[in-house]
């Protein structure tokens, strides 16, 4: 009955099914407080967050900031230019600093895989887990399903194919990994210099085609072809890319069915996914971002609170 | 360890008292005119439906509702092992300038009636709350009254009151329970 997350949200592959449900559940009534005159609620206040950001983002940064000021929480941003890291501070001298001025929770995103879950094991705050390096971005995974299951009403035997570097992405990892413990199908496609080596380990599909792709799936989620993977010789040019891997209009019309566009942004416009199709009927890559605060609020939320007692309830309820 | 249990308000007297209950509401708010029924997650929600479609049958108006789910307001989030589950707050109409009455199906400690009366404030101004309960059962821990009630009922130590609804409960009931028993 009674299920925690834990006192650290790391990744989604050391999360139950249960738990996925359970965030993804509590994330119903959150999208409501966004939509009121006042969008706040007392529930996080005195609590104290930090989020600290050794890379750079956006959407993610304002995003939990969104959520942390939606639910009166006090939050500090800490980003790595600018502050004692650039002086050589280690990862964990930063974060004892921080504790030190009595903090409830830190919001990471760092370049090292890992990260997050190194810090987790040497500070008492709750740690989120903003996305690290290669391995996970629960948060984003929690959104891309909340997002299909608004439009799907179920997860259960969706056929979801994430497209492109899935070999560098957090996002892949984490959507396979939260995909395939709410039953969804789940394929991958792209080149094969940019999939793992041992990716069908991990239960998926692979599809060499991305017309076979979008004839298969009710969903593709397509994953941001960062720029430098050029220079570094994964594929020959960026417009050969969009040649063989694009998602264009074109391809979408050809397949038996509508297929849902989703996107973790930012996007490389005509390269992995045309103009047409990020603005087109399909498309919900802006419902992504908007289901984004309530799933952070809702994360928040569910690792908020007597810390022993929720210890307890994980241990039980996972 | 079947402990007794009493029924202090069978079906047909929880529909004749949500009667006169919403009779009264129209008296009180002299009409239906900018009347808005707003029900407490969870049981006020389905209560505040019924006397909503007794001032139809009343008035044939059909006044706004909605629900509210107090959670996220709550004074004792801090202390609560695993966080509570949240339920839908729905507030369909804007409540500036409106009467709102707050529908709950047990007034104990007047707590959840306090974080309701925040929680409408982040909506807007009403005019005027209310508030009108099924059951009174005394224990105010906070300075909160209600302005109509279906029944007062004097709870002996160990024992709660339960509200049962046919739509969560498959029956409609008011009943008194040894506390520690699983409603």
């Amino acid at each position: 009955m009674t299920i925690g997350l834990g006192k650290d949200l790391l990744g989604l592959e050391t999360l139950s099914r249960e738990q996925i449900q359970l965030i993804l559940d509590t994330a119903e009534p959150f999208k409501e407080i966004s939509e009121r005159a006042i969008k706040k609620v007392p529930t996080l206040r005195g609590a104290t967050i930090v989020n600290l950001f050794f890379e750079a983002s956006t959407r993610t940064r304002v995003s939990f900031e969104f959520a942390e000021k939606r639910l009166s929480a006090d939050a500090v941003n800490v980003a790595a230019s600018g502050s004692s890291v650039a002086k050589g501070e280690t990862l964990v001298d930063t974060a004892r600093n921080l504790e030190a001025m009595r903090i409830d929770m830190v919001v990471i995103r760092h370049g090292a895989s890992g990260a997050a879950r190194f810090l987790a094991d040497r500070i008492d705050s709750t740690v989120i887990n903003a996305g690290d390096g290669m391995h996970e971005h629960p948060t984003q995974g929690l959104l891309d399903m909340l997002t299909l299951r608004d439009r799907f009403k179920k997860l259960d035997g969706l056929k979801v194919c994430v497209c492109g570097d899935v070999l560098h992405s957090r996002v892949a990892r984490s959507n396979i990994w939260g995909l395939t413990k709410m039953g969804a199908e789940v394929a991958v496609c792209g080149p094969r210099s940019l999939l793992p080596n041992a990716i069908a380990e991990m239960g998926v599909t692979v599809f060499d085609r991305i017309e076979a792709a979008i004839e298969w799936a009710d969903a593709l989620n397509v994953l941001r072809l960062q720029l430098e993977r050029m220079q570094a010789g994964y594929i020959p040019s960026l417009r050969e890319y969009n040649r063989v891997f694009g998602v264009t209009r074109e391809r979408l019309e050809r397949a038996p069915k509508e297929v849902l566009i989703l996107h973790p942004g930012p996007m490389n416009r005509g390269v992995e996914i045309d103009s047409d199709v990020a603005d087109g009927p399909f498309s919900v890559i802006l419902d992504q971002v908007t289901n984004g605060v309530a799933v952070r609020m809702a994360v928040l939320y569910l690792l908020s609170g007597g810390k022993a007692e929720l210890a307890e309830a994980a241990k039980g309820g996972a | 360890m079947a402990a007794p249990q009493s029924t202090l308000l069978d079906a047909r007297a929880i529909e004749r008292t949500l009667r006169r209950m919403a009779d009264e509401i129209i008296e009180l708010n002299e009409g239906t005119d900018d009347l808005v029924i707003v029900g407490i997650q969870r049981r006020g929600v389905q209560l505040a439906a019924r006397i909503v479609s007794n001032i139809f049958d009343r008035e044939t108006v059909k006044v706004h509702s909605g629900a509210l789910d107090i959670t996220l307001y709550r004074d004792d989030l801090q202390t609560v092992g695993p966080r509570p589950v949240v339920g839908p707050t729905v507030i369909p109409v804007d409540v500036e300038g409106k009467r709102v009455v707050i529908v709950d199906d047990v007034l104990y400690t007047g707590r959840t009636i306090r974080a309701a009366l925040d929680e409408l404030a982040d909506f807007g101004r009403p005019k005027r709350i209310a508030l009108a309960v099924l059951v009174d059962r005394g224990g105010r821990e906070l300075p909160i009254q209600p302005d109509v009630v279906g029944k007062v009922v004097a709870v002996p130590n160990g024992y709660r009151v339960d509200v049962l609804v046919r739509e969560l409960d498959e029956r409609d009931a008011v009943v008194l329970a040894p506390s520690g028993a699983g409603s």
